[in-house]
């Protein structure tokens, strides 16, 4: 049976760099509930990365992420100086010095990724979504978060993927092919928008108008977070979800407020290891 | 007029004559209309045999041949305190809603909470959950009561819920300690909805949900009262539909 909420992993490395003559190696573990992210940074810049799905156990999802991103580059964990571990299950990296909550190090990163203009950070991730406030210096202002309800999260998406059997990637792209944007469906919780979309597919909808009903709801869900830790600009997002078009259009429509587009040498799922990597880099100049 | 199941109980001079229900379905109305015929033979009736229908539930709009319709929460009332003229709450606890009401000595709503947002609060979590363990919806109650540790579940949502009960077979917790934290877990957040509303006694359990001892004791336990669960709690909220016209409660269609 094909997996349709599967996503991509993969591993990359920067291009045109060398590790061997950078004097401070560090490293950022993300272990989030669905997807583990490993960065390497060489003197606080992105060298290699990581992304795969987080397994069973959060100590062999670290390990195998971190070993993923030195692969191909003839670095050893040695060779880096300073780990720090982020995420859902930060305290359980085995190979990190320290460990930093997510928002913390999601709000660094985007700093980092987007500059010292960012104010607003929305990671949509695997389980949870947060709405993040933040200073020029990409320092937690406020933040609001739901982690109780897989509604406005991945997992959300995931089940909607399975159940069209479209493959997750295309579950945006799709939702946006339709003419007219359909009333958004009417429940919240994943599980009863689940039995809503089936009676919409019962009832002869077509897919795409499904997707579209589905992610509009979702995108309603999302934009509440946001209006209540309030917004301003400039926005960003990051996390899984900021790949699903559908999600980012029509949220960006209920907000009036488009989020600055993502850069080229970057995967916003990293920005939460890319922060850890830059504190990384931080603790190691100050012991 | 359920979400999971459409339930036909007639009335004659506040006895119960017969009952019965049948699976909602796709389409609610016919699956009516054929439980509701199957009533009336049963007791030998005809549809002209009935003085008048009162419908009740979240599809009570799609009732064929109703007179009149019910909110579900005074029928709940109604139907309680018929049964047990000390109740003063009524917790309902249905397939994808759950609520409780507040009713005086006569049977008359004063006040109710619901919730119909999240299936975590409702029977269609305690069915996920029984999917997840690999165990029969029946079966999950009676298993519950086997188990000798208490594990408390961190995940609110069904979604989560279900992934965390995954990961508790693989901790090797057994599955009647799993099913008695499925049970303490959906009990809290019921407990919480009732204690918005304040809770008087006597209380009465129904709905579907009632019929999961699992869970009748949670709730128990949890909200420190005994429970008055009546042998066939599905029934309650049809029950009170059927009392209305009694009562003069509903509203003429």
């Amino acid at each position: 049976m094909k997996e349709h909420w599967r996503w991509p992993e993969y591993r990359r490395t920067v291009p045109g760099k060398d590790w061997t003559r950078a004097s401070i190696v560090t490293a950022g573990v993300d272990v989030g509930a669905v997807s583990s992210k490993a960065v390497i940074m060489t003197d606080g810049e992105l060298y290699a990365y990581s992304i795969m799905r987080t397994g069973a156990s959060s100590p062999d999802s670290a390990n195998k992420a971190m070993n993923w991103a030195l692969e191909g580059t003839r670095m050893k964990l040695g060779n880096v100086q300073y780990v720090v571990g982020t995420g859902y299950g930060r305290v359980n990296v085995p190979f990190a010095n320290k460990a930093i909550t997510e928002i913390t190090c999601h709000a660094r990163g985007a700093n980092y990724i987007w500059g010292p203009t960012v104010r607003t950070i929305l990671d949509m991730g695997g389980q949870d979504c947060k709405a993040i406030r933040c200073d020029e210096k990409g320092k937690v202002t406020n933040f609001l978060m739901n982690d109780k309800c897989a509604a406005g999260t991945g997992r959300g998406i995931e089940v909607i993927a399975d159940l069209l059997s479209v493959p997750i990637e295309e579950v945006g792209p799709m939702s946006l092919s339709v003419e007219k944007e359909p009333e958004p469906v009417s429940s919240t919780c994943v599980v009863f928008a689940k039995s809503e979309a089936m009676e919409l597919l019962r009832k002869g909808w077509p897919k795409e108008m499904v997707l579209a009903a589905y992610c509009s709801a979702m995108a309603s869900r999302i934009a509440e977070l946001l209006r209540r830790v309030g917004m301003e600009r400039d926005f960003v997002i990051t996390g899984g979800i900021s790949k699903n078009v559908g999600i980012v259009k029509r949220l960006e429509n209920i907000i009036g407020i488009e989020a600055l587009p993502m850069k080229k040498e970057f995967d916003p799922i990293i920005a939460g290891a890319i922060g850890a990597g830059l504190f990384a880099k931080d603790f190691y100049e100050k012991e | 007029m359920g979400s999971k199941n459409v339930k036909v109980l007639i009335l004659k001079d506040s006895q119960i004559l017969a009952e019965d229900l049948a699976p909602s379905g796709f389409d609610q109305k016919t699956a009516t209309e054929k439980i509701f015929k199957a009533v009336l033979r049963k007791v030998g009736l005809s549809r002209g045999d009935i003085a008048y229908i009162v419908a009740t539930g979240a599809g009570k709009d799609l009732a064929p041949h109703a007179n009149s319709e019910v909110s579900v929460v005074g029928a709940d009332a109604l139907g309680g305190n018929f049964l047990y003229p000390s109740a003063r709450t009524v917790i309902d606890v249905g397939a994808e809603t759950s609520r409780a009401v507040r009713c005086n000595e006569k049977g008359r709503m004063i006040d109710f909470v619901i919730n119909e947002k999240c299936a975590a609060g409702s029977g269609t979590f305690i069915e996920a959950m029984a999917r997840a363990l690999e165990v029969k919806l029946e079966e999950i109650g009676p298993l519950s009561l086997k188990a000798e540790k208490i594990i408390s579940m961190n995940a609110q949502c069904t979604i989560f819920a279900e992934s965390e009960v995954v990961s508790l077979i693989h901790e090797e917790a057994s599955k009647a300690d799993i099913a008695r934290a499925i049970h303490d877990s959906i009990a809290n957040r019921i407990a919480s909805l009732a204690r918005r509303l304040g809770i008087q006694r006597d209380v009465v359990l129904v709905g579907g949900v009632a019929k999961n001892i699992g869970f009748v004791n949670s709730l128990q336990r949890t909200l420190g009262v005994e429970l008055l669960v009546p042998e066939e709690p599905e029934f309650v909220g049809a029950l009170g539909a059927a009392l209305t016209p009694l009562k003069s409660g509903g509203n003429e269609k």
